[in-house]
């Protein structure tokens, strides 16, 4: 399933391959048509991904074969033993995490899950979580300050779950208190926006010393449709909204709300997973090692210092 | 009701602006209510119960001890960050909620004292851009509750909010996690913090400081909850329960302490209060 914007790359990279299948089944020589044509393709790479809409970057986050959170666990942490449910309620799939370890350490990682597939998603409430979601994201935060560990988020979520239960078991109240007690870490906590940060579902399990977000990750206060929908009374201006919304990696830098964008491959994450975990793995191993040798209090007051001056106004 | 025609007439042609109406429809069971009644029973209508919305200083005077009220708010003014255009440019938006309100943004308060004990109140205004949470109430819940530490007051927040503000993006988004944070310095000073849920209290506010208070009540009817009525209807495609995420349903799940007639607010919020404050007897 290709993205529109993507389709005129694909359907030359098919031409490519079918004409060096022809050349290698008739053993003839169409190593020229192909060069021209590979560079073709390279221009119109170029061209399309250089000047990519923010509408386009939300569809790129969306994409499936873009690395979920287990994708990442497991391409860039040696060990990892998941630890499940809330000691209340219920084990909520759409949240995953647990111990592992990374370059050799030691960590606690949680993320929002998405399926890879319809029958995945499914499972996972598309990446929705419910309270018990966040209320074990809270109990691994616990453990996280108990064994010393640094604290590992990646959001990839269109936002909490907006239904009648998870409502009646305090969404709002639950989201609240994951905020305030991840901002009461004494560990590093560092957060990867790795696809969808959307809105307050997100920012539950957002609130690290460090930011970091993947080229072509939104992270926003509403959804470009949702937005759409109140602000132009039409979810089909959602292109307009994402735009106004400033809600990709670069203009999230600008604002001072990520720290930190990590490049990705040419033709976006699902294209090649591998090369996006690389860099990712890069970005975590250094934002670590930023983070090591302070104290507790000191990571606690960092953390304080970087969400207190978020906020653009002017002093009468 | 003959009267009330009457008066309704002479307001059309323009003469009876400045002498406001006689008697009040109201809003829930539209009986005809005798507007100094309305007033004394402070916006309750005394035929159905239903509360209406009152201004940020009607609450301020109905909870703040009389003449101690000193605002703090007003002194911080929104910003245009993303250069944010829908139908019409933010700012343009700012400058009419302003000249509506006569605020700066969707908050006032300041100090004061509740039956005695010193506090700081802030007052959230639904009719400027639905009460949504920008920058600048995010910084104003956060310098109050940092107020409040350092003054050695107690924190009382009127919540009413549509939820986080969209023309800030992100940034909105972000006040969440701000004011969160701006309630643990009420911590070390043991200080109180009661949360007071009026109708509506949706979105980002809801999910963060409104909630997180050590008392929580809400206005009997009150709208509150994480998503909005019409998301989840359009999300489950199915009718929502009866009183679905109204004050009484929210009591019945654990989720608030009370749900408190507008009439009996200022003396259970005192009661509160003077419970909890650090005073001599003990604690102190
Ligand atoms: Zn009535």
């Amino acid at each position: 399933m290709a993205l529109e914007f993507e389709r005129p790359i694909l359907e030359l990279e098919a031409r490519i391959q079918e004409l060096e299948r022809t050349a290698s089944e008739q053993g003839l020589d169409f190593s020229e048509e192909i060069e021209l044509l590979k560079a073709k393709l390279d221009r119109l790479q170029r061209e399309i991904f250089g000047n990519l809409t923010a509408w386009q970057r939300v569809q790129l986050a969306r994409a499936p074969g873009r690395p979920t959170t287990l994708d990442v666990i497991e391409a860039l942490f040696e060990e990892f033993a998941e630890l499940r449910g809330d000691r209340a309620f219920a084990d909520d799939a759409a949240i995953v995490g647990g111990v592992a370890r990374f370059h050799g350490e030691e960590v606690v990682v949680v993320g929002h899950q998405k399926g890879r597939n319809t029958r995945e998603n499914i499972a996972r409430n598309f990446g929705m979580p419910h309270p018990e979601g966040y209320r074990k994201a809270m109990r691994l935060m616990d453990l996280a300050d108990k064994t010393g560990r640094p604290f590992i988020a990646f959001v990839d979520t269109p936002g909490a779950y907006p239904g009648v239960s998870a409502e009646e078991r305090g969404q709002a109240w639950v989201i609240a208190r994951s905020i305030q007690r991840m901002s009461r870490l004494k560990v590093p906590a560092v957060v990867v926006i790795l696809g969808e940060g959307g809105s307050g579902g997100a920012l539950a399990i957002g609130v690290g010393n460090r930011v970091l977000i993947m080229e072509n990750a939104w992270y926003s206060v509403i959804s470009p449709e949702s937005c759409a929908a109140i602000l132009w009374r039409d979810a089909k201006e959602a292109e307009r909204a994402a735009e106004a919304l400033k809600l990709t990696a670069r203009d999230l830098l600008r604002l001072g709300v990520v720290d930190r964008v990590v490049p990705g491959p040419k033709g976006g994450a699902h294209r090649n997973p591998e090369a996006a975990c690389r860099e990712l793995d890069r970005a975590l191993v250094e934002t670590l090692e930023d983070l090591k040798g302070l104290s507790p209090e000191a990571i606690w007051e960092d953390r304080y210092r970087r969400f207190r001056r978020l906020g653009v106004f002017e002093e009468v | 009701m003959a009267l009330d025609r009457l008066f309704r007439r002479r307001r059309t042609r323009g003469q009876a602006r400045e002498v406001p109406e006689l008697w009040v429809r109201c809003a829930a069971c539209e009986a005809q209510v005798y507007r100094k009644d309305l007033e004394q029973a402070l916006w309750v209508c005394p035929e159905c119960g239903y509360h209406h919305r009152i201004s940020a200083e009607r609450w301020v005077a109905l909870l703040a001890d009389e003449g101690s009220f000193e605002p703090t708010t007003g002194r911080v003014r929104p910003a245009d960050p993303l250069g944010f255009v829908d139908t019409e440019p933010y700012p343009e938006r700012l400058r009419r909620y302003q000249e509506k309100t006569g605020r700066p943004d969707a908050i006032h308060g300041g100090r004061a004292t509740v039956g005695g004990v010193p506090t700081v109140l802030l007052v959230m205004d639904y009719a400027f851009a639905g009460g949504s949470m920008g920058s600048v109430v995010g910084e104003e819940i956060t310098r109050g509750a940092e107020l409040a530490a350092e003054e050695n007051r107690a924190l009382v927040i009127v919540a009413a909010s549509g939820g986080a503000r969209m023309q800030e993006g992100a940034l909105s988004l972000m006040q969440m996690a701000k004011t969160t944070m701006a309630l643990d310095r009420l911590f070390a000073k043991r200080l109180p913090y009661v949360s007071i849920l009026t109708d509506p209290t949706t979105g980002g506010v809801t999910a963060s400081f409104a909630t997180l208070a050590d008392v929580i009540f809400a206005e009997p009817g009150a709208l509150v909850g994480f998503a909005g009525p019409r998301v989840i209807k359009q999300t489950i495609r199915q009718d929502l329960p009866e009183g679905f995420q109204r004050a009484e349903f929210l009591q019945k799940h654990g989720l608030i302490d009370a749900v408190v007639d507008r009439r009996q607010l200022k003396e259970q919020l005192v009661q509160t209060l003077s419970l909890l404050y650090p005073g001599e007897g003990h604690g102190a």
